[in-house]
C-alpha cells in the first residue's frame, strides 16, 4: 500500500499536466455530464407529472432514457449546411460548452472542497457565464440561416440586458460578505442563527432577483425566446444536428446546473446547515446540505417551465431594464447603509 | 389605490406563486395516461369495430341479400352480388366491405332485418400487403364465427334499447 500510494505520488509528480487533466475530467466533467444526462429525465418527469401524465417510463422504468437519447444523438449524421461559415460552425459548440464547463473551476462543493480557490473567483464566474453567448451568436450567424439569426439576436439582447441586473445583484453579495472569494463568501453567512445567517434576507429582492436572471440568463422557460418553437424554430440551434446538438444541449443544462450552485452559495449558505451551529452534527455543514439546496433550485427551475408561459419578448426588455436594473440599484444602496450602520458586518 | 395595490402583488409575484401552487398540486395528482398495451380502458358494449357477418344457431348464414347495407352505407364501402340458391332463398354471392372506404358509422348494423352484418368490439388490427383491406364474404363470415359469444353478448346487453 505505501508502495503503491509512493509510486502514484512520484507519477502524478512526474507528468502534472496529466494528472491535472485527470482530475478535472474525473471531478467536475463526468458527473457535471451525467448529472445533466439524468436532469434531463427529471425534466421530463417533473414537466409530465405536472402536466398529468407519467413522462418516460418504458426504457428501463424510465431510468435508462437519457443513455438512449444521448446515443441517438451522437449516432445520427453531422449535417452541415453548405452556405454557412465551416469554422465558425465548428467552433461555435466548443464556445459554448468550454465556459460552461470552465466556471466550475471555482465553484466550491464543500469547505476546501475547491479546484481553484481563486480571490476573484466571483469575477471569474460573472466572465464565464457571459462568454456562452459568444458560442451562440457564432453559432446562429455562421448557420446562415434566417430563424438561427434571429434567435441568436434575442438570445445575446437577452443574456446582456440580464447580466446588468444579475452583476448588481452580486455586487449586494459583495457589499454584504466584503470579499469575492466563493468560500468566504459562503462563511460570511456562517453564525449561530443557522438559517437566520443566510444573505438570502437582509437581500431579499437580490435573491430573488438574481434567482430570475438566473432563468433568463440560460435561456430558460419563460424567458426562452431565444428557441421559441412557434416563431423561430429552435432559435441559434436550428441547423445543428447529432452530437453538435448535443454539446449545445449539454452546455445549456451544465449553465442551468452551475447556477442552480450559485444561488445556494450567494444567497442561501452554501453547504452551512440550516439550523443552528451548537445542534451538534445536524447543525454542522458538508456537502450535503448544498447538495439538498442545489436540488430545490434546480427542481424549480423545472417548475418555472411547467408552471409559466413564455413570456413576449417586448416584456422581457422591460422587466430586465426597467424594472430588476432599478430595484437593483436600489437595494444596493440599502445594503451599503445597513452596512454602514453596521447591522451587517461584512467579514464577521 | 387600486393601482398600487396591483404594483405591489405583481413585485411580490403572487400570482406566479399562485400559479406554481396549482401546478404543485397537480405533481401528486393521479395520472391520467394509460399505459396502452399493458393496460386498456373500458370499452362500450355498442363500440363499433371491425365487421362480421353472423349466422343462425344451425349454421345458416343470416344475410339474406337484402342490399339495405350496400343502400344506406355512405360511404359506399359495401359491394354485394347476389342470386338463388338451389333451395330458392335468395344468397350472397359476393359480400365485401371496403375498410379504406368504411367510416365505421353503424348504418349498416342498424339498417340490416335480420342482425347478420355487425360491427365487433375488434379495433385492433392491421394489414400486410395490399387488397387485405377488403373483407371478402369468407374473411367476415369466418370473423362471425370467431367472434359470435362476444358480439351476441354485446347485443343482449343492449336489446332493451332496441
Amino acid at each position: 500500500m505505501e508502495q503503491m500510494l509512493s509510486l502514484f505520488n512520484s507519477y502524478t509528480a512526474q507528468f502534472p499536466t496529466l494528472w491535472l487533466t485527470l482530475k478535472i475530467l474525473l471531478l467536475p466533467i463526468l458527473p457535471l455530464i451525467i448529472a445533466v444526462a439524468f436532469y434531463t429525465l427529471a425534466e421530463r418527469w417533473v414537466i409530465g407529472w405536472m402536466q398529468v401524465r407519467r413522462g418516460p417510463v418504458y426504457i428501463g422504468m424510465g431510468i435508462l432514457q437519457p443513455f438512449a437519447d444521448t446515443f441517438k444523438l451522437l449516432f445520427k449524421e453531422l449535417i452541415i449546411p453548405s452556405q454557412s461559415n465551416l469554422f465558425l460552425f465548428r467552433l461555435a459548440p466548443m464556445l459554448a460548452l468550454i465556459p460552461a464547463f470552465a466556471a466550475w473551476a471555482v465553484v466550491p462543493a464543500g469547505e476546501g472542497m475547491v479546484h481553484a480557490n481563486v480571490n476573484a473567483g466571483l469575477m471569474y464566474l460573472l466572465a464565464m457565464t457571459s462568454m456562452g453567448v459568444y458560442g451562440i451568436i457564432l453559432a446562429g450567424w455562421a448557420s446562415n440561416s434566417k430563424y438561427a439569426f434571429l434567435g441568436a439576436m434575442r438570445a445575446a439582447a437577452q443574456v446582456i440586458s440580464y447580466e446588468i441586473a444579475m452583476g448588481f445583484a452580486l455586487v449586494g453579495v459583495l457589499i454584504a460578505s466584503g470579499t469575492l472569494n466563493l468560500s468566504e463568501i459562503v462563511q460570511a453567512q456562517a453564525g449561530n442563527l443557522g438559517i437566520g445567517e443566510w444573505f438570502m434576507w437582509p437581500l431579499f429582492p437580490l435573491f430573488v432577483i438574481y434567482l430570475i436572471s438566473g432563468v433568463a440568463e440560460t435561456n430558460r422557460a419563460p424567458f426562452d425566446v431565444a428557441e421559441g418553437e412557434s416563431e423561430i424554430v429552435a432559435g441559434f440551434h436550428v441547423e445543428y444536428s447529432g452530437s453538435a446538438f448535443a454539446i449545445f444541449f449539454l452546455a445549456e443544462y451544465t449553465n442551468m446546473i452551475l447556477v442552480s450552485f450559485l444561488v445556494p452559495l450567494f444567497f442561501m449558505g452554501g453547504w452551512l446547515s440550516p439550523f443552528p451551529q451548537g445542534w451538534g452534527w445536524i447543525g454542522t455543514g458538508g456537502p450535503h446540505w448544498l447538495a439538498l439546496k442545489v436540488a430545490i433550485i434546480a427542481f424549480s427551475f423545472l417548475w418555472f417551465r411547467a408552471t409559466f408561459p413564455r413570456y413576449r419578448y417586448d416584456q422581457i426588455m422591460r422587466l430586465g431594464w426597467k424594472v430588476f436594473i432599478p430595484i437593483t440599484i436600489a437595494w444596493v444602496m440599502v445594503t451599503g447603509v445597513l452596512v454602514y450602520t453596521g447591522v451587517l458586518v461584512p467579514n464577521a | 389605490m387600486n393601482a398600487v395595490v396591483r404594483y405591489f402583488k405583481s413585485l411580490l409575484l403572487i400570482e406566479l406563486l399562485k400559479g406554481m401552487a396549482l401546478t404543485g398540486r397537480y405533481l401528486f395528482a393521479p395520472k391520467y395516461t394509460v399505459r396502452y398495451p399493458e393496460e386498456s380502458i373500458p370499452k362500450s358494449n355498442r363500440f363499433r369495430g371491425l365487421h362480421a357477418l353472423r349466422r343462425y344457431p344451425n349454421g345458416e348464414e343470416r344475410c339474406i341479400a337484402c342490399k339495405l347495407c350496400e343502400a344506406v352505407c355512405p360511404a359506399l364501402a359495401i359491394t354485394i352480388d347476389s342470386e338463388q340458391r338451389a333451395d330458392g332463398s335468395r344468397r350472397t354471392t359476393r359480400y365485401e366491405i371496403d375498410l379504406f372506404k368504411c367510416i365505421f358509422c353503424g348504418f349498416c348494423e342498424e339498417s340490416c332485418p335480420v342482425d347478420s352484418i355487425v360491427e365487433t368490439h375488434v379495433h385492433e388490427y392491421h394489414f400486410e400487403h395490399r387488397g387485405e383491406n377488403i373483407l371478402s364474404k369468407q374473411k367476415l363470415l369466418a370473423l362471425g364465427d370467431r367472434f359470435e359469444t362476444e358480439i351476441a353478448a354485446a347485443r343482449q346487453q343492449d336489446a332493451a334499447y332496441r
